[in-house]
């Protein structure tokens, strides 16, 4: 049977495998060398983006000869909204606060879930944020302000 | 009687009110979200591991450990109930234990879990003691060449053990020794990996990592699309094993006990291969070996036994050697280091009340697991019904905070938020993130241990194999490569994991 290469399981594995150590090893071509004997910061890890290409050359031409798909379906949309809901989390803590970062929290990622009841959302917001206060700002005592003001 | 002295000592440590009250919560607090359908150990551990960093040493350890058997006990409970396996030394437990849940004993299932998992906890905690003291006594005679040659069994081991396919699990391996140089060298002071960005000086956080890697993930691949198990709630009537199932059960956990600790005190192993071998042991020595698979009482104990015995025994390396042999102990020890002990030998003779409170606590935890569960399966049971589109923003939550107060820095989120992608991808491409987080660990040490190895030898790279001890650990590394990647041993691997049910692996 024949995979697509987008789903070759293995091939995909070994080409990022193979980008990993290209950039690894590029960027520490910046870095001293040394020799064995007196090791600069570039010897370990162009050694290691080393071993990394080679593994990625094995496991792709592997790919290639046994055709294994990758299994389910990618779920680049609850990915998406997942690492969204994070990302907008550390901007606004920065910016405004602890209660309305969290609520930008919930409701992005609820977009990551099925059948999606914004009520439910709304009332699971509202408790675990008071459960959050109650837990880290209460009982832990991290410094953070509440809102923006 | 030294080894009595030091375990009066430890309780005596664990016993004050505040470990106490840190070891219950970490239990409970474990278990309730180990219960939780599709929160495995290492998911738990990450997420609630920034939150143990505001405590002092002792009992933040303590608590981890709390942490770490609730959520495996929990994570049983689950596989028992919903055929929903946390991790891969589970699996074997949802193969008698479903089965049996749809007899209607579940009852005696999470019972013997209990109680099998409590004596394995008990012969896990007194092995540390004893074996632990002379072993750091050896470990401090290491030097640099044999620490490095330890460090490639320990990860060897671990890739070439563990259920997924051995050249990905080396390769991840080294992934996580790239991501760990990520910060300034120590050194020459070179900033390395960093893209110019000031924070990445520092390197990348390790929880950063763990809940990248591990919370987020998980949470995306549940969400692939919108199935949910069975639960078997209504039925759990009478929780009392009989006679028979105590007798049945007694010597499967003598023997998961003993095949857990074995596997579990080696550098790389862990739960997930003893409860696998101890299956396939009691399915060998049963009189009907046909009658596992279908609710075979010894299935449940004998695994749940050698699981426990392993996550307890594999403290030892952890705890002596600074070596960690599973993902898990990789989170224990990132722990040790953030709360500024440095793992090794040394631990035990600089902070015998950290140690030997710590294997003191060990016990009184299981001990407590066992008071917890059985009263309150009730209860455990209720948060299963907890629907997902609840749980995962809430379990998102847990991991953001934490996340954040390490550094107070938004940083620390993205770079969480990269990670999680990677973690993801790497997961369909069935790249497993243990050995990764493993390399990430050791990564720094491996190259600290590697300079200094080489400036002993004067660049002579032969002093791994001249060097006794060192070689001795390179020759098994190299052995068990060779080993592993024969096909017949391959084939068997997989036979034994595939023959165990592990496509969840």
């Amino acid at each position: 049977m024949k995979t697509k290469l987008s789903y070759n399981l293995d091939f995909l594995a070994g080409l990022l495998m193979i980008c990993t150590g290209a950039v690894g090893f590029y960027m520490a071509l910046d870095y001293p060398y040394g020799s064995a004997l007196r090791m600069g910061p570039g010897y370990f890890p162009r050694v290691l983006a080393g071993i990394m290409i080679a593994f990625g050359v094995w496991i792709g031409l592997r790919g290639l000869r046994t055709q294994e798909p990758v299994k389910g379906i990618w779920g680049w949309r609850p990915l998406f909204w997942v690492t969204l809901a994070m990302v907008v989390f550390g901007w606004m803590m920065e910016r405004a606060g602890f209660v309305p970062s969290l609520v930008a929290l919930f409701f992005i990622a609820s977009l990551a879930g099925y059948n999606i009841r914004w009520k439910e959302v709304t009332i699971l917001t509202i408790v675990m944020i008071l459960f959050a206060w109650g837990v880290f700002v209460y009982g832990l005592g991290l410094p953070y302000r509440l809102f923006w003001w | 009687m030294e080894l009595f002295n030091n375990l009066i000592f430890g309780f005596s440590v664990a016993l004050s009110l505040q470990n106490l009250i840190y070891c219950f919560i970490g239990v409970f607090v474990g278990t309730a979200i180990g219960v939780l359908p599709g929160v495995g150990p290492l998911v738990t551990i990450a997420m609630l591991l920034p939150i143990t960093f505001n405590l002092p040493p002792i009992p933040a350890l303590i608590m981890l450990a709390g942490i770490y058997y609730g959520s495996q006990y929990g994570g049983s409970t689950t596989s028992i109930l919903m055929n929903l396996p946390g991790e891969t030394a589970s699996v074997v437990t949802c193969l008698d234990g479903y089965q049996m849940a749809k007899k209607g004993r579940a009852g005696p299932a999470l019972a013997i879990c209990a109680i099998s998992s409590f004596l394995a906890g008990c012969v896990g905690t007194l092995l540390i003691a004893l074996f632990g003291p002379p072993l750091a006594e050896v470990a401090l005679k290491f030097g640099a060449p044999e620490y490095f040659a330890l460090m490639v069994m320990a990860l060897v081991a671990a890739s070439s053990l563990s259920s997924g396919d051995m050249g990905k699990s080396l390769a991840m391996v080294v992934v996580g020794l790239l991501l760990g140089i990520v910060g300034t060298d120590v050194n020459s002071g070179m900033a390395r990996y960093s893209f110019g960005i000031a924070e990445l000086s520092d390197g990348i956080g390790f929880t950063v990592v763990a809940v990248g890697l591990f919370a987020i993930s998980e949470i995306v691949k549940n969400l692939e699309s919108s199935e949910q198990g069975e639960v078997f709630t209504s039925k759990i009537k009478n929780l009392m094993p009989t006679w028979k199932d105590l007798k049945d059960s007694w010597w499967p956990t003598v023997r998961g006990t003993a095949v857990g600790s074995f596997f579990g005190v080696l550098p790389g192993t862990g739960p997930a291969i003893s409860s696998f071998a101890t299956y396939m042991v009691e399915k060998k020595v049963s009189k009907n070996p046909e009658k596992f698979g279908t609710g075979a009482i010894e299935g449940v104990a004998g695994p749940e036994a050698a699981n426990n015995a392993a996550a307890q025994c594999a403290f030892i390396p952890t705890l002596t050697l600074g070596i960690p042999g599973s993902g898990v102990m990789a989170l224990m020890l990132g722990a040790l280091t953030i709360q500024g002990i440095a793992p090794g030998p040394q631990v035990m003779t600089s902070k015998p009340d950290l140690f030997w409170g710590l294997i003191a606590s060990m016990w009184i935890g299981n001990a407590l697991l066992v008071v917890l569960n059985l009263p309150l399966v009730g209860m455990w049971v209720q948060l299963l019904k907890v629907p997902y589109r609840w749980l995962f923003p809430s379990i998102l939550m847990f991991c953001a905070i934490g996340n954040y107060s390490l550094n107070n820095s938004s940083m620390d989120l993205y770079l969480c938020a990269i990670l999680g992608v990677l973690g993801y991808v790497l997961m369909k491409l069935e790249c497993p993130p243990a050995p990764l987080i493993l390399g990430f660990v050791l990564g720094p040490l491996m190259e600290e241990n590697l300079r200094r190895a080489m400036l002993i030898s004067r660049g002579d790279p032969t002093v791994f194999f001249t060097r006794p001890i060192a070689g001795t650990f390179m020759v098994l590394s190299i052995l068990l490569l060779i080993v592993m990647a024969l096909p017949s041993i391959r084939k068997k691997k997989e036979g034994a994991y595939v023959g165990g049910g592990g496509d969840a692996a």
